[in-house]
Parts: C-alpha cells; structure tokens; sequence
C-alpha cells in the first residue's frame, strides 16, 4: 500500500470546515474506504461538497487538502500501478485545481513505485503558475536534473516563488547558475527588472558551493 | 454598470478584449462549448477544448479580473459528423465538474436525425446531473427551429425554468417565453439582435427570464455590446436597477441553479438581496499561488 502524507493533519483539516463541510468529507472517506466508488467520482465535486479557500494564512488551501486526503484513502485499496493509473486520469480529465491537487498529492507520495514525473512534465509545460507550482514539489526529484533546471527556470519566468520548490539548496548546480545568470543578462539587456528569486538562486550556488 | 455576459466565445478573443470588458464592467462570463470554425473530426480534440474551457480560459479570463465559467456539449453542428459521437460518452467527465453550469450548446442546426438523438441524449444528462441547459437555435429557419426545440424540451421532462432558448428574435421570443424557457437574445452585428431592438423587446415584455449576451466568437463581432444594451436601455428610460437586472442579476439567477457558480467576493458582487441565489455555489477567493 503506498502511502501519501496529508497537505493538513486529518483533525486540523475537519476543525476548518462547517458542519456540513465536515460530514460531506467523511462521507467521501467512508464510500471511499468501502471500495463502494472510485476517486474519478468524488473527486472533481469535492471542493464544492466541501470548501475552498486557505486552511490557515501561508498554509494549504481547504480545498487540495481534501483531495489529497480522498487520495490518500483511495490509495489503501490499490496497487501502486493502478494508484499511479487512477491519477493519470484524474489529471487527465482535471480542471486547473484538480489537476494541481492531483499534484500536490504525488507530492506526498515517496513510494519509489508510483513515478508520476509524466504528470509533472505535462504541468510544467502549461503556463499556468498554480500548476507550476504544484510540480515543483517533493515529486520533482524524480525529474531529470535538465528537467528540474528547466522546472525552476520555469517558476522564474512565470513568477512562482522559489521558496516553494523542494530540494532547491540541494539541487541548483553550476549550470543551473549558468541557465540563470543567461537570464538575468537578457532581463538587463531589455531594460526589464530581475526577479529576486533569480539572483537568489545565483547566490545560492556561487555562495555555498564554492568550485561552482 | 456591473456585466454578467452569459454568452460568450472567448478562446477566439484576445487580451485587448478581456482589458477592454473589465473596464466596461464585465466581470463574469458563461462560454459555452461550440463549434470553432473548423470541423474537427475526432473525440480527442474535442477533449482538448473541454480541457482548455475548464482550465487555461478560466485561468486567462481571472487574470483580468473576470469569473470564467462554461457549458459542455456536442454542439449540433458536429453532432452530425458520425465520427463525434463519442464526445457524448466523454460528457459525464465534465458535467460534474466546477464552473461547468450547463449543457451546452445543444440544438438544431439543420434538423437532422443525428441533430435529434444528440440534443434529446444531452437533455437527458442536464436532467441527471441536475443542470440548466443552454439551447442554440437555428440559423436557417428559426421559427421552425424553435417550435421543434419547445417540443423536445417538453418530452425530456426538464423543468422549462433550467432551459435557456438562446439567439431568438421578435418571431421566437413569443412561444419561448409562454412555454417558461428562459429568453437568451444575442447582440451581434448583422445576422442576430442589435441594442434598439433589444430595448424594444424589453419594453414590451419587461425584465423576467431575459438573458442579454454578446454571443461574440471569431466572426464580426463585439464583446462589449452587452454594455451598449445597458446603454441603449437607460437611454430609453429604464433605470440603473432595470439595468442590473438583465445584465447581472437574470443571469446570475439562472445559472446559479447548476450549484457550479464560481463569482469572486467583491465589493461589487452581489447585492445582498441577491446573496440567497449563491446558495450552493463554489466562492473563489482569487487564484493566488499557493
């Protein structure tokens, strides 16, 4: 059974939500649980049934932690290839936030069977910054490092902050530095103001890695 | 002026277009799925369209500042290529969805057998997931057109209060509006209604069940002909209230039926006696990065 870390402690999730809010959630659970429905069902209605907006200030919006919980419970009945299955088409057949909950939960999820680096791909070829966003999560580190340097040129270009990409001291490399400091040259060269975030990054690999 | 344009093609228009509604006070649209001009021939690049409805229009649309919603359906048109069929099989992915708040385009557009079974299937599916429907009306022959369109309406068993009989004129508006259809009138150049004509029908029917909309696409045509209306009415003496009504709160009303809503919290949303009609439907707090 894989398992997906929630965006939201089960409890803290349920303590922000109405009444009604909270019993449609555990409905879904519950049907869920039982195998007596499948995710494409409940998901693509579950921020109507239950709320939208932001758990807490800075924290995760109601809305994705309740998917991502409905995933979570989803994936105790299936295999890891029919869990990666069932999001591919969840993702597929998804709106703009289903897509970026599906997202978010491959960001919860470390089993090293369930590899959802075609779904984040597809994302990070959108320019949507939500979807961007949602990408550049824990699941990254499955993307390629010409991959994952593209991801974080991406967030630059469509103003996603940095702060929210995984492993972003860990990874950045030389010729991430190199990709942005190009960036930066054609941002000066235009007469175009440079993001904070790409002199960030310039700072982060020439300042802690030395050789670089 | 607060606009609510339940009738609008805006995977044809451009940024200008979307800067230019804002200022004339657009803030919400219906884009109903329709045909782009050019035939497509397979399931998939009707998928494609769906996806970009409930997806980067919407995301396109809140960037200026203006609540995107759609309608999903094979329109007649297409209804007639065999090689569409399928797209009915692929609705119920999307008709569940958020921001979807009706089936359609559904409709004649030459009155075929294949035109018949398509909209009577999809009158069928806005009745199972409890949504309005938006019905096209025809081009050629309008009147027989609509007499047809009432009459499967009333076989599907769909309550008329959920139907919007769209593009009718001075000849359809009378049977539409005694069957209890809501009336969709499109303001457009040349081959639809234009503002004075608009304003005449208002005068003598007055303000229920009137859905205003610019119906623009990639023909000739003009997204701010909503507001020209709402122009041409206070001209002819109707008030900022009358106003209102059909351009925001006649809409809002009907589509707020579906439960699919997404309208942002703004300080010129709603008005307060209009706030029961949201009941149900999905408040969106701005499309920040998380």
């Amino acid at each position: 059974m894989t398992s997906v870390r929630p965006l939201a402690p089960p409890e803290e999730l349920r303590s922000a939500l109405s009444d009604d809010a909270r019993r449609a959630l555990d409905d879904m659970v519950a049907v869920l649980a039982a195998g007596a429905t499948t995710l494409g069902r409940v998901f693509p209605a579950a921020a109507r049934r239950t709320a939208r907006g932001d758990l807490a200030a800075g924290g995760p919006r109601l809305e994705d932690a309740v998917r991502v919980e409905l995933v979570a419970i989803a994936a105790t009945r299936l295999a890891p290839g029919a869990l990666l299955d069932e999001l591919d088409q969840l993702y597929r057949y998804g709106d703009a936030d289903e897509k970026r909950a599906v997202l978010l939960a491959l960001g919860g999820i470390d089993d090293p069977a369930v590899d959802g680096s075609a779904v984040l791909l597809d994302a990070l070829r959108t320019n949507d910054p939500r979807l961007v966003a949602a990408a550049m999560g824990p699941h990254a580190r499955r993307l390629s490092p010409h991959d994952w340097r593209h991801g974080v040129l991406k967030c630059l270009f469509v103003g996603v902050p940095l702060a929210g990409v995984s492993d972003l001291a860990v990874r950045a490399d030389a010729e991430l530095t190199e990709m942005v400091r190009r960036y930066i040259d054609e941002r000066e060269a235009a007469g175009r103001p440079v993001p904070d975030d790409a002199l960030l990054v310039h700072d982060l690999t020439t300042l802690t890695r030395p050789e670089a | 002026m607060r606009i609510f344009d339940p009738h609008i093609h805006m995977t044809s228009r451009t940024t200008d277009d979307y800067e230019r509604m804002h200022a004339a006070g657009v803030r919400a649209v219906v884009e109903p799925a329709f045909w782009l001009g050019q035939p497509r021939t397979s399931v998939g690049s009707f998928t494609d369209y769906f996806d970009a409805l409930v997806g980067w229009e919407r995301f396109r649309a809140s960037q200026f500042g203006i609540a995107h919603h759609c309608t999903i359906a094979l329109n007649p048109k297409e209804a007639n290529d065999p090689r569409c069929d399928g797209v009915l099989d692929v609705l119920p992915r999307y008709l569940a969805k958020d921001g979807v708040v009706a089936v359609g385009e559904i409709g004649f557009d030459s009155m075929g057998p294949a035109e018949e079974r398509a909209f009577r299937r999809q009158l069928d599916l806005a009745v199972e997931f409890e949504l309005p429907a938006m019905v096209h009306t025809p081009h050629r022959d309008k009147e027989g057109g609509t007499r047809r369109t009432l009459q499967l309406v009333e076989e599907s068993g769909i309550d008329p209060g959920l139907v919007v009989v769209d593009h009718l004129n001075e000849l359809t508006v009378g049977p539409v509006d005694a069957h209890g259809c809501w009336m969709g009138f499109s303001i457009y150049p040349d081959t639809k209604m234009d503002p004075q004509r608009m304003v005449r029908i208002l005068q003598e029917r007055g303000p229920a069940r009137v859905l205003v909309n610019s119906a623009a696409d990639w023909g000739r045509s003009d997204p701010l002909l909503t507001h020209a209306t709402g122009e041409a009415m206070l001209a002819a003496g109707f008030s900022d209230d009358d106003v209102d009504r059909v351009l925001w709160r006649n809409p809002v009303e009907f589509f707020a039926q579906s439960g699919r809503l997404l309208l942002p919290e703004t300080d010129d949303a709603p008005a307060p006696d209009a706030s029961s009609l949201f009941e149900g439907n999905s408040i969106l707090r701005g499309q920040q990065v998380s």
